[in-house]
């Protein structure tokens, strides 16, 4: 299978906007997702780096109070529900799980695309909602903040409710992919540790995205004809908004973080050249973490009234997700221990994942005991303890996976020096924006507030100009990414030296992804056995 | 008894191997499609069991504003519209063709029957003022009834929503049953239908007796 860059692949198969438009290809899909969470994650950035600005002083600097509110629930919201939710599975995912698994499409290549344009009509509600008025409840619409503001309510929760349905069918699409679609030889344990771990979060997006939906359809149902549910004015009660909504939100976590550890797994074989420490204790952790999710919500209504019982056993069940956390962490730790690392900038990707999600997991054990979050709760230290798990993980596991798979999604080499850098820059920014957070929710500065004292300006300024790093780290990324597709150096089939099945088909794939269906032999990073 | 009009054939799609494969598939993803509805209708049963343990007495009352009478004919309709289905779904395994179309127009029409039943009962409510707490205007012995029929309407007007959605299914396999697709190779759609119709009316059977038989 040598590499033939005069051959047809699934980019130059078929010309024209009408075969990208109704396109039943898995990685074409793939790609249009990828364009389209790097739309909403842009303009997610833009509203963090403004909403930054703001706070570079204590008093009105650019924006008004209400505009300020608007701004972090915009943040909130498009980073949530457009970007974090869908971004690995639906665009590396929907890329990449097939050829790993060895299947020549999704099961329901149809339904793929569907939930492409179901995506894409919820995300236009969102964007209509920011341009009639915003939201400024915070991206959980709590009730009453969400049933009494003026602001779009509606359409901003329609739109989520859309997305959900999104999320609902892709995870749908991959369980009966992975469990129907495995060839000859694929067995589970020879499944690349990205499939267990998207395997995990398609349950999770199965099971608690409906919950969403009916939440957020009360939620509408009580702004427009006052079924009473939520509202205490009529009888309702609103701390039983928090439990539905924290019930899918918290295993929503787990649909942003499972995924990243997939691509962990992926890239620290890859990189060390050596096989996964402890395989299926890698891969049942991700089912661990997912049947662990369904039962911590309530750690977020620890100061909600909920009864004293109920938080111990909450905050106990937190504490559990720490183990099959940390399995994981020190399984791909030992993996690197005699490897032969090679320090390309995904790995870097992987370095930085390793160091700060430890930083946000280890946070979130500080959270999930009571009395200390009695003192720590809606503090900006909640802030940078979920900013440390969803960029610090998340995002970053993205870009990695990102780095690890481009040559094979686009055949075009981007500029390792440029990407080591810009690598570097949104370690150093992002360490400098949320590590102060850390410092400053312990001091007491509650989070989501317009104003602040005096005290605390130059944390908030220090903050601030780490956003600034960032900010430019991620701008080099779009200037060589996107410069790679036209100038890039044409990449070889297996640029990484990788042993899963997508480094075993040309780059980028071709149509049916195998010119010859691959042989499943053994394990899936054997690389003992490849004489690596 | 088979019918002697030309079926079409069902070709495999490319990604799967074989016909059972491509069924199996479709079975599971529907399995999992039902398992998200009824965590989709989890969040009214639960609203449900908390304001009935709140207010009790708006849920006694409540109850006894429905007409159980009503409500006992549209859960005869839809067991009865089960049946059909099933029996639609048999028929075409069993290459009888126009029995099975029979079956889905008789399903299809219970499954109408229970919506007029529905807006008569709707009606009925909206005229005593018994809506939720916007344009409530009923009256009754506890300050919570609002609450009931906010409940109430939220609940049985999914499971409308759900029934509505059934009836375009079912009009869309008698379309293509009538084209002849549907033989004893290939009734995919037909039995995730069926699957699904089996979930619609196992909620109404929750419903039933949660908010018609408390009273």
């Amino acid at each position: 299978m040598a590499h033939a860059p005069s051959g047809t692949n699934y980019l130059n198969a078929t010309k024209g906007w009408k075969s990208w438009l109704f396109t039943l290809d898995h990685k074409r899909i793939g790609i249009m997702y990828l364009l389209s969470v790097c739309i909403a994650f842009g303009l997610g950035g833009i509203f963090a780096l403004l909403l930054r600005l703001e706070l570079l002083h204590p008093g009105q600097m650019l924006f008004t109070a209400k505009q300020y509110n608007q701004l972090f629930t915009l943040h909130g919201a498009v980073m949530v529900f457009l970007f974090i939710i869908p971004s690995i599975p639906a665009s590396l995912g929907n890329f990449i799980l097939p050829i790993q698994l060895g299947a020549k499409d999704v099961a329901f290549p149809r339904l793929n695309l569907a939930s492409l344009y179901i995506y894409i009509f919820g995300a236009s509600f969102c964007l209509y909602s920011i341009f009639s008025g915003a939201v400024d409840t915070g991206w959980t619409f709590y009730t009453p903040y969400s049933t009494a503001t003026d602001t779009s309510v509606i359409s901003m929760t329609l739109g989520a409710f859309i997305l959900g349905f999104s999320s609902i069918l892709t995870g749908l699409n991959f369980i009966v992919t992975i469990h129907k679609l495995r060839p000859k030889g694929m067995t589970w344990f020879r499944m690349p540790l990205f499939l267990w771990a998207m395997y995990a979060t398609s349950v999770i997006q199965v099971l608690a995205t409906p919950v969403l939906a009916i939440t957020l359809l009360l939620l509408i149902l009580e702004k427009t004809i006052h079924v009473g549910i939520f509202n205490p004015a009529l009888g309702g009660d609103p701390v039983l908004f928090q439990h539905f909504f924290w019930f899918y939100s918290h295993p929503a976590v787990y649909i942003m973080i499972l995924p990243a550890m997939g691509i962990m797994s992926e890239l620290v074989t890859t990189f060390c050249k050596k096989n996964i420490f402890g395989y299926k204790y890698v891969a049942f952790s991700s089912i661990a973490i997912a049947i662990i999710s369904f039962l911590v919500w309530g750690h977020h209504l620890f100061v909600s009234g909920q009864s004293e019982y109920a938080s111990m056993l909450f905050s106990l069940l937190t504490f559990l997700v720490a183990i099959p956390s940390a399995i994981k962490v020190f399984n791909w730790l030992v993996t690197m221990y005699k490897g032969s690392i090679s320090f390309e900038a995904p790995f870097l990707y992987f370095l930085s994942f390793m160091f700060l999600f430890s930083i946000g997991g280890f946070t979130g054990i500080f959270l999930g005991t009571l009395s200390i979050d009695v003192h720590l709760h809606d503090t900006y230290f909640v802030v940078a303890h979920f900013h440390y798990v969803m960029m610090g993980g998340t995002v970053i596991a993205f870009l990695g996976g990102l780095h690890y798979w481009w040559p094979k999604m686009f055949g075009k080499m981007y500029s390792e020096f440029w990407a080591r850098i810009s690598c570097l820059l949104i370690f150093i920014g992002f360490n400098a924006v949320f590590f102060t957070q850390f410092i400053l929710g312990a001091k007491g500065m509650p989070r989501r507030y317009y104003n602040y004292l005096d005290q605390f300006q130059p944390l908030h300024a220090f903050s601030t100009y780490g956003t600034w790093v960032l900010g430019t780290g991620f701008l080099i990324m779009a200037v060589y990414l996107i410069h790679s597709l036209r100038k890039g150096a044409p990449a070889p089939d297996n640029p990484w030296g990788g042993l899963t099945l997508e480094w075993k088909t040309t780059s980028p794939p071709p149509v049916e992804n195998f010119l010859v269906t691959p042989e499943i032999t053994h394990d899936p990073y054997d690389y003992e056995r490849a004489g690596l | 008894m088979k019918d002697n009009i030309p079926v079409i054939e069902h070709h495999v799609a490319h990604h799967f191997d074989t016909a059972e494969q491509e069924f199996s598939a479709a079975k599971l993803g529907m399995w999992l499609f039902l398992a998200q509805e009824i965590l989709f209708f989890s969040g009214v049963f639960v609203a449900y069991v908390i304001f009935r343990y709140l207010y009790p007495d708006a849920f006694l009352e409540g109850g006894k504003h429905l007409s159980w009478q009503l409500g006992a004919l549209n859960t005869v309709f839809l067991i009865a519209s089960s049946f059909t289905m099933v029996m639609g779904v048999r028929s075409a395994q069993v290459n009888k063709r126009k029995a099975s179309i029979n079956y889905l127009i008789a399903t299809f029409m219970f499954a109408l029957g229970f919506m007029c039943v529905k807006a008569i009962e709707y009606s009925q409510k909206i005229e005593h003022g018994y809506l939720p707490a916007r344009w409530f205007f009923g009256e009754g012995a506890s300050d919570k009834l609002h609450i009931f029929f906010g409940v109430y309407f939220a609940a049985t007007g999914l499971h409308g929503l759900h029934v509505l959605v059934g009836m375009g299914l079912i009009a869309w396999l008698i379309y293509r049953s009538i084209k002849g697709e549907f033989h004893s190779e290939y009734y995919t759609p037909l039995e995730m239908v069926g699957l699904y119709w089996h979930l619609v009316d196992l909620v109404w059977i929750f419903l039933f007796p949660l908010l018609y038989l408390v009273g």
